[in-house]
């Protein structure tokens, strides 16, 4: 995949800047409805997941931070591939849309939500390149073809309509029509809610793969605690609009500090 | 049918009737509507469509603009697909004729206002000249977006890469880019725009055309327009670059080998038959050769 | 020789909130030193909390306060109130971890374990492939079960393939929790060539062993985790 090398020259230079500086956000809808008070950095390559219960805040934290709600409180200021900081929500609509095409991503829990579900599966990962304004149709076929192996699809359905494929098939179609334009930051809303558990296993198997391969930075939410140890390097565990607690993901784990993280891991069934 | 002679006198205008059916406040408002078109070549501009004495689907858009723009001095053709003598385009020039009472004719090099359904006539026009276009959807991005507000900012964002994935699909489909008509062109190197549906054929000749160009579409309530002298490109790929369309017969009755043909059939075996579909080019052809 | 890592003042408490709130001091002011090259073994009786000093080394457990710095791309770093970004790049480079349990992944196969830490520093896929063939083979771990995933495996392979997985990369720092556990005499002797093999290497082992054998053969000094039981409160 030709777009790599300028990714990686750049998350390997010392000292560098956060991907994500996170301040004091805050959306409420209500009291305790949404999120507050949110403040992190986020550096390239990290996973972050945010987990919590439903009515947590989870979603509500997500799409300020991806750029698609305005917050009341705070700002999110993003270190983009030439080095420069953009306050995201200073910038026009027009520049959000643009970041979110092309350094980012946005992988929606339901996938009929992410893909255009009337065109080919080729036709769905080749859109961003022809939004960039890639006019060559032998290049894009070669993406097409590339991205259905990176994400394990039979690169023989490359014409067949998102329709055709398994609810699996096309959370893995959502994720290649995502990562082609070579995103720094992807942010993904339950990517395996949904999914059979085999399904859901081979599918964080691939994110897995894909995160180290790509150096990406992720945020992910997720109320499954698996899913999250997982693939996440870190967590912020929120309960009712705070984040209660965050850190390292296996510590958050295994040594929860937090009455309500406490409560939270052992509600976990293990089989 | 109405023969065009170079000394017609003007047709008795019908009584009870404003000049071209419209009123005046709303043939204001329409062209106030298609300034605004002009001066942003190639983007969609709302306007409040009035009802017309006939259907949506059978051209109130073209109809509106050409009874916004039209004058006693004017001189009018319409053609239905090329044709000056369906009933179309019959019904809608005897419509201006009684409403407006305006010179009509079938020749393009004598019109002065040229109100179209799906063709562009073969004749070069002239600085001058006022193309009315009869558009169905004038959105471009309707096929692959069905949400109005979603089309809307993506022309305002220049957000087109969509465009290019119905071409794309076509040439995995097809091999071949198969959009023959209503093929979507960039204007001004800024709106993508739909330019109705005439064969891609025509669209070679909106590119920097002296005449002005005018689209209205009724039912959708749009206007939209390509000023003289203005970039119109087809969308393309590098490796399968615009074509237009190419016959291997010429025309039955002129012999032109550059023209767009319809294919006919004329009796019950079955026999087939290629025409110009542009009627007064044809018949110019056709004169000039008796000359000869 | 040099030392490696310093722990000053290390204290653990668990404060079970599904418990009313009780409190366990599982770790009082522990403190020591180790040096490159020497093999520390953690000495006591089960409950102690010798695991819970291994894993509150590795950052797996949030100590209450003390430090513990190791020697980390040329200088001192406290692992104490890092970022878990820097915990993740000493967990990279410098720090290793072989936990008494594998930690079983559905669909990643015995190979891509073992293989793992090696791709994280950024080995190529045929080097990694090629030392990680060689570990499993050592180990040995038949070739027929290198493409499986190891959920189906027996406790010994399991430990052996973490076995593997921890010895795949060169570590400064390696932490073992008991790593001949479930293992036949044939290797847990490969594990103790392995580990002598990383002292030689210069790299400074902390390691819990049951088994007095395997103590003997690797340890330098002994740590007495009992010495810190008058601190265990219930």
């Amino acid at each position: 995949m030709a777009a790599l090398p300028s990714i990686i020259e750049t998350t390997q230079s010392a000292g560098r800047q956060p991907l994500l500086a996170v301040r004091e956000v805050g959306k409420l809808f209500g009291p305790d409805k949404g999120c507050q008070n949110v403040s992190f950095d986020l550096y390239p390559g990290e996973v972050l997941g945010i987990v919590g219960e439903s009515g947590s805040g989870k979603s509500t934290l997500l799409s300020v931070l991806s750029g698609r709600s305005q917050p009341q409180e705070g700002n999110i200021t993003y270190c983009n591939k030439q080095g420069e900081l953009i306050d995201l929500y200073s910038s026009s609509e027009a520049e959000r849309r643009t970041l979110l095409r092309t350094e980012w991503g946005f992988v929606e829990q339901n996938p009929r939500d992410g893909l255009r579900m009337g065109v080919s599966a080729g036709a769905n990962i080749g859109e961003r390149l022809m939004a960039q304004g890639v006019r060559h149709y032998g290049t894009l076929r070669e993406q097409g073809l590339s991205w259905l192996n990176q994400v394990e699809i039979d690169p023989n359905r490359i014409d067949d309509l998102p329709r055709t494929f398994s609810g699996g098939m096309q959370q893995r179609l959502q994720i290649a029509r995502n990562l082609v334009s070579s995103p720094r930051l992807v942010f993904m809303d339950e990517p395996t809610g949904g999914l059979d558990v085999s399904v859901q296993a081979r599918l964080l198997d691939m994110l897995r793969r894909l995160v180290r391969e790509l150096d990406l930075a992720v945020v992910i939410v997720t109320h499954d605690l698996a899913v999250a140890r997982l693939l996440a390097d870190r967590l912020m565990v929120m309960r009712r609009s705070r984040v209660v607690e965050s850190g390292l993901t296996d510590q958050i784990l295994d040594d929860p500090q937090h009455p309500y993280t406490q409560l939270l891991v052992s509600s976990v069934l293990q089989p | 049918m109405i023969s065009s002679l170079e000394n017609q006198n003007r047709p008795a205008r019908a009584e009870g009737y404003n000049f071209a059916y419209l009123d005046e406040q709303t043939k204001r408002m329409i062209r106030r509507g298609l300034l605004k078109a002009v001066a942003i070549p190639g983007y969609q501009v709302p306007f409040g469509g009035r009802e017309m004495p006939l259907p949506y689907g059978w051209g109130t858009g073209g109809i509106q603009v050409t009874a916004a723009v039209l004058g006693e001095d004017d001189v009018l053709k319409v053609i239905d697909q090329g044709a000056d003598d369906t009933t179309n385009a019959v019904s809608i020039r005897r419509f201006f004729s009684t409403t407006a009472g305006v010179q009509t004719t079938e020749r393009t090099g004598e019109a002065t206002i040229i109100q179209t359904r799906h063709r562009i006539p073969e004749a070069e026009l002239k600085k001058g000249q006022i193309m009315v276009f009869q558009v169905p959807i004038p959105e471009p991005l309707r096929f692959i977006e069905p949400s109005e507000t979603e089309t809307k900012t993506m022309h305002a964002l220049n957000d087109y890469g969509v465009m290019h994935v119905k071409l794309y699909e076509d040439i995995a489909k097809y091999g071949h880019i198969a959009t023959a008509y209503a093929y979507p062109v960039l204007v001004d190197d800024r709106y993508v725009m739909d330019p109705s549906p005439i064969p891609k054929f025509d669209n070679p000749k909106l590119d920097m055309s002296p005449a002005l160009m005018l689209f209205g579409a009724g039912r959708e309530k749009r206007l939209y327009a390509v000023p003289p002298y203005t970039r119109v490109s087809s969308l393309d790929f590098d490796d399968h670059p615009f074509e237009v369309q190419k016959w291997e017969q010429s025309c039955a009755i002129c012999g032109s080998d550059h023209s767009y043909l319809d294919e006919i059939i004329v009796d019950d075996q079955g026999t087939r038959q290629f025409v110009c579909s542009d009627t007064d080019y044809c018949s110019q052809q056709v004169a000039r050769q008796e000359k000869q | 020789m040099q030392t490696i890592l310093e722990v000053e003042n290390l204290n653990k408490t668990f404060t079970l909130h599904q418990q009313q709130g009780v409190v366990l001091n599982v770790l009082k002011n522990i403190s020591f030193n180790v040096q490159a090259g020497e093999c520390v073994v953690l000495h006591g009786h089960s409950g102690a909390g010798k695991s819970t000093l291994m894993r509150t080394l590795y950052g797996n457990y949030l100590p209450a306060n003390g430090s513990i710095r190791i020697l980390h791309q040329g200088g001192m770093f406290d692992m104490v109130g890092a970022e878990p970004r820097e915990i993740m790049a000493v967990r990279r480079e410098t720090m290793g971890y072989v936990s008494q349990f594998l930690r079983v992944i559905p669909r990643v196969t015995c190979l891509d374990i073992v293989m793992e830490p090696a791709l994280e520093r950024g080995w190529s896929l045929e080097k990694a492939r090629s030392r990680a063939q060689a570990l499993l083979q050592r180990l040995n771990i038949p070739e027929r079960l290198w493409s499986l995933a190891p959920g189906t495996f027996s406790g010994g392979e399991q430990q052996r393939v973490n076995i593997a997985r921890g010895f795949m990369v060169d570590w400064p720092v390696l932490l073992l929790d008991e790593p001949t556990a479930s293992l036949d005499d044939v290797n847990r002797q490969v594990v103790l060539d392995l580990i002598t093999e990383a002292k030689q290497a210069g790299s400074a082992l902390i390691g819990i062993f049951h088994d007095k054998a395997a103590r003997d053969g690797v340890a330098d000094r002994y740590i007495d985790m009992n010495t810190q039981e008058a601190s265990h409160a219930a």
